[in-house]
C-alpha cells in the first residue's frame, strides 16, 4: 500500500458509501448508499468524480485523519459541517469547496449538530474491491465498502490517486438552505386502509419526532400515535425506500437505506424520492412534519430537482485566491443557516 | 396493482401463504425479467406480491403499470426455472438446540420430528430478512409452532428453523426467533458469486439427516473449497 487515508480517531458511524447495490433485493440483500445522496454527489462532483462514486459519509461526529498520500483534493458535502485542519497548522474549510490536503496534515470532519450527516468525496475515490458492485458498507451482513464495517483508528484506506492533480479547486456558489421546517412529502401506501381515518389525518397533521433508537435501517418516530383497524402483521411484502411501517407499537419506522428487503407490518406510507436526502439530514431528537401528495406530483417535483441539481453542478466557480477560503471561514456560519451567498 | 412512493410498484395477488399465488407471483416475475421494461432496476418477488423498483427520472409509475397489466393474467405463458436441491442437516446435539423443545410441543419425538421435516421438500417462496435468507414451505402440519417467545440474539450461521408453516437456514448470525431443529455445513450465501444466493424463489429444497460426523467432515471441505452444493435438477 502507498498510503492513503489514516483514521487517528473514529468518529460515531464512519462508513464508505456510494449510491448503492442495486440489483441483488430479491436475494435479500438490502441496497444501502448514502443517506443523503445529493451531498455525495455535490462534494463528487466538486473532486471532479463522477457523480456515484463512493465517499465517506459521517453520522453525528466525523472522525480524525491523517494524510498519508503525497496530497489529495478533497470536498466536503453536509450541512453545518466543516473540515477542519487540526496539524500542523489549523485552517476551517467550508463545504461545498474543493480543497488540496498534503501528507501529513491531520484533519478532523466536523459536524456542528445542524444535521446527521455529511459525506467527504476525494478525488479519485477509494482503491477498494466492489462487493457486488458497489463499494457500499452493509454493517449487519458485513459486506462491502472497508472490510464491511464502520471505521476504527488504524484503519488507513488506500485511495487510487497518491497526488491531487494540478487545477484550481472549485465551489458551489449558491448552495441550498437547510430547513428543518420544510415538510417531509408523502404519497399513501400500499396497507393504508389497514389504519383508522383519524390516525391517516393525524399522520398529516401532527408533527413527530425522531427518536434515538434509529439508525440507517430506519427512523423510529414518535408522535401521534397510529391506530391499526385491521391489525398490524401482514404477510411480508416487498420494501421501497421511504416506505414509512407502522408495527403494533404505533410508533411508525420510516425504512431508510439499510432497510430490509420485505417486512410484514403495514406500510401507511412512503417517502417520495425527492425528500429523501432530506430527510436523511435529519437526526434523532429533530423534527418530520409529512405532507401527502400523488404520485404523479412526486414524479414531477423529483424531475424538477433532478434539473436544479444539474443547474448547481453547472455553477460551480474557480476559487481565484486563498483570500476567500478566509472568507468562506467568516461566512461560514450563514452559509449553514442558509441562503446567505458570498457576495464579491 | 399500487405505486409504493415514486419509485416502485407492487403486484399484489392475494394476502396469503399460498403455493398458487406464490406461483403466479414467480411467473409474472419472469414475465417482467424478460419484458426488460425501461427503467425498471429491480423486482423482488415475495409470498404473495411483486414489487418492481423503477427509476422516476427514466419511467412513471403511470406508464409501467400500462405495460405491466398484461403481465398479471393469471394463465399468463410464463414458468419459472426450478431447480432441486438436497441439502444435509444435522439434526444432533449443540447443532439442534431447540429439538427436544419442539419434540415437547408437537407432542413427538426427536426422530419424528427430524423424520417429518425430511418427509418432504420444500418450495422457495422468497429470499428476504437477511442476504439469502430463504423463506421455505410448507411444514408438516404437525410441526407448526409459533416464534419463540424470546427470540434469539444470536443465531449461528447454518441454522435450520422452523416457525408457522416455513421453513429456513439461516446465512449469516442474526438475532432470530425461530426454533432452530438442526445446522447445515454448507453455505447459502457467497459474494464471491456473481449471483451470491444458492437458493432462487421457485426452487424446490429437501433436507438430508447427516452424523455430526459427516457435518464435520462437509463443513471442513466447504472451508476448504472442495464441497460445493449443487443442485440435483432443474425444470420449468
Amino acid at each position: 500500500m502507498t498510503g492513503g487515508l489514516k483514521i487517528s480517531a473514529p468518529g460515531v458511524h464512519t462508513t464508505v458509501q456510494d449510491f448503492g447495490r442495486v440489483g441483488y433485493q430479491d436475494m435479500g440483500v438490502p441496497v444501502s448508499g448514502a443517506l443523503d445522496p445529493e451531498s455525495l454527489r455535490l462534494a463528487n462532483v466538486l473532486v471532479g468524480n463522477s457523480r456515484t462514486m463512493a465517499g465517506l459519509e459521517v453520522l453525528f461526529q466525523g472522525p480524525t485523519m491523517e494524510i498519508t498520500v503525497d496530497s489529495l483534493r478533497i470536498a466536503l458535502g453536509g450541512f453545518g459541517a466543516s473540515i477542519d485542519v487540526l496539524s500542523p497548522e489549523p485552517a476551517r474549510v467550508t463545504p461545498w469547496r474543493s480543497t488540496v490536503l498534503r501528507r501529513g496534515q491531520i484533519f478532523r470532519i466536523s459536524l456542528d449538530g445542524t444535521a446527521l450527516s455529511c459525506y467527504l468525496a476525494i478525488a479519485g475515490g477509494f482503491d477498494l474491491d466492489p462487493c457486488l458492485g458497489s463499494l457500499s458498507t452493509y454493517t449487519r451482513a458485513g459486506l462491502g465498502g472497508f472490510q464491511g464495517r464502520t471505521l476504527i483508528a488504524g484503519d488507513e484506506l488506500p485511495l487510487v490517486l497518491s497526488s491531487a492533480s494540478d487545477g484550481e479547486d472549485v465551489r458551489l456558489p449558491q448552495p441550498e438552505e437547510f430547513s428543518l421546517q420544510r415538510p417531509i412529502r408523502i404519497t399513501w401506501g400500499m396497507q393504508r386502509d389497514y389504519f383508522t381515518d383519524e390516525s391517516l389525518a393525524r399522520f398529516v397533521t401532527e408533527p413527530f419526532s425522531i427518536l434515538p433508537e434509529s439508525d440507517r435501517m430506519g427512523y423510529r418516530i414518535a408522535g401521534p400515535r397510529i391506530e391499526h383497524q385491521s391489525g398490524h402483521d401482514i404477510v411480508s411484502d416487498g420494501i421501497a425506500t421511504g416506505a414509512i411501517q407502522v408495527p403494533g407499537t404505533g410508533n411508525p419506522i420510516v425504512l431508510l437505506a439499510d432497510h430490509q428487503t420485505t417486512g410484514g407490518y403495514p406500510k401507511i406510507a412512503t417517502v417520495i424520492s425527492a425528500d429523501l436526502p432530506a430527510l436523511g439530514r435529519r437526526k434523532p431528537g429533530q423534527e418530520i412534519r409529512f405532507e401527502v401528495i400523488e404520485v404523479e406530483e412526486a414524479e414531477r417535483i423529483r424531475r424538477d430537482r433532478e434539473k436544479a441539481l444539474c443547474r448547481l453542478e453547472a455553477s460551480l466557480e474557480p476559487i481565484k485566491s486563498d483570500v476567500e477560503l478566509d472568507l468562506d471561514a467568516l461566512y461560514g456560519n450563514n452559509l449553514i443557516s442558509g441562503a446567505v451567498g458570498i457576495e464579491e | 396493482m399500487l405505486p409504493s412512493g415514486d419509485t416502485a410498484i407492487v403486484v399484489e395477488f392475494g394476502d396469503q401463504i399460498d403455493r398458487a399465488l406464490s406461483d403466479r407471483v414467480l411467473r409474472t416475475n419472469d414475465a417482467v425479467q424478460k419484458a426488460d421494461l425501461k427503467g425498471v432496476t429491480e423486482t423482488v418477488p415475495t409470498f404473495r406480491s411483486l414489487l418492481i423498483h423503477y427509476d422516476p427520472l427514466v419511467t412513471s409509475a403511470a406508464e409501467l403499470i400500462e405495460q405491466l397489466e398484461p403481465m398479471t393474467d393469471a394463465d399468463n405463458e410464463h414458468s419459472f426455472a426450478s431447480r432441486t436441491w438436497c441439502i444435509p442437516a444435522c439434526y444432533e446435539d449443540d447443532k439442534a438446540p431447540d429439538l427436544t423443545g419442539v419434540a415437547e410441543r408437537t407432542g413427538l419425538t426427536a426422530d419424528q420430528v427430524i423424520e417429518a421435516h425430511c418427509s418432504r421438500s420444500y418450495h422457495v417462496y422468497m429470499l428476504g430478512f437477511l442476504p439469502g435468507y430463504p423463506y421455505m414451505g410448507d411444514l408438516p402440519v404437525e410441526l407448526c409452532l409459533p416464534r419463540l417467545e424470546n427470540p434469539r440474539l444470536r443465531v449461528p450461521p447454518g441454522a435450520v428453523a422452523i416457525v408457522t408453516t416455513l421453513t429456513a437456514v439461516y446465512p449469516i448470525e442474526s438475532p432470530g426467533g425461530w426454533h432452530l431443529i438442526g445446522s447445515t455445513p454448507v453455505s447459502l450465501f457467497d459474494i464471491r458469486d456473481p449471483r451470491p444466493a444458492r437458493l432462487t424463489p421457485g426452487d424446490e429444497v429437501r433436507f438430508t439427516p447427516i452424523t455430526r460426523q459427516a457435518f464435520d467432515e462437509i463443513e471442513a471441505a466447504v472451508a476448504a473449497g472442495t464441497y460445493l452444493l449443487t443442485p440435483q435438477g432443474t425444470h420449468s
